[in-house]
């Protein structure tokens, strides 16, 4: 069990992919973390040594914005659109699409509260 | 595509001079507009002023946040009632 960033715990599967449970890391980000490290992409978790591991952790840590972090930064950007009062913050509030989608049909992500 | 920096933000230029004049008299009035295009720059900060969104003109009081938005966002045209709702769908 590798434990990279605070609670992600990926493993059994191949570096670049396991590193994309970490929220803010995606396939891209993954493998350029992985080749800034000099470890295949290819390795799975498992098989990190002690110090690879170290190594991605320290890559990660210093050069990326992730988890908590990055979820509390788009709150903050989302919130100020709310505060000021402007259309997109509108649009926020009232839980429509911001980005001049039509709403006639479809929308669905935003419009719905799903029920599974 | 957003707009080439050579130019500079896009200010209505009467409405530039009318902010400038006001600030510089210290006074505060509200300054009617229809220029919704218009970004909002440092200066406005403070000021308040009556946006038209078609029907009649929305006062906005232009806080720091605001810089760099433009003026017709914060006006909108539209009336949203909300949609019946439609939960009995399930």
């Amino acid at each position: 069990m590798a434990r990279i960033a605070g609670v992600d715990i990926p493993d059994n599967k191949r570096g670049e992919i396991s590193l994309t449970y970490i929220y803010g890391l995606g396939k891209t980000t993954a493998q350029k973390v992985l080749d800034k490290a000099g470890v295949d992409r290819n390795t799975k978790v498992k098989d990190w040594t002690d110090e690879q591991q170290g190594v991605i952790r320290t890559i990660i840590v210093d050069s990326y914005k992730i988890e908590g972090e990055l979820r509390s930064e788009k709150m903050m950007n989302i919130k100020r659109l709310r505060d000021i009062g402007c259309y997109r913050g509108i649009r926020h509030r009232i839980g429509l699409p911001v980005r001049g989608q039509h709403t006639k049909n479809n929308a669905k992500t935003r419009k719905n509260r799903r029920v599974n | 595509m957003s707009r080439s920096l050579k130019k500079g933000p896009y200010l209505d230029y009467k409405l530039d001079l009318k902010v400038q004049a006001m600030s510089k008299s210290g006074k505060k009035q509200v300054i009617k507009t229809w220029a919704r295009n218009s970004m909002i720059s440092p200066d406005f900060v403070g000021q308040t002023i009556a946006v038209h969104n078609g029907n009649k003109f929305i006062p906005v009081y232009v806080t720091e946040n605001m810089v760099g938005h433009r003026l017709g966002e914060f006006s909108p045209t539209r009336t949203y009632r909300g949609h019946k709702d439609n939960k009995k769908k399930k």
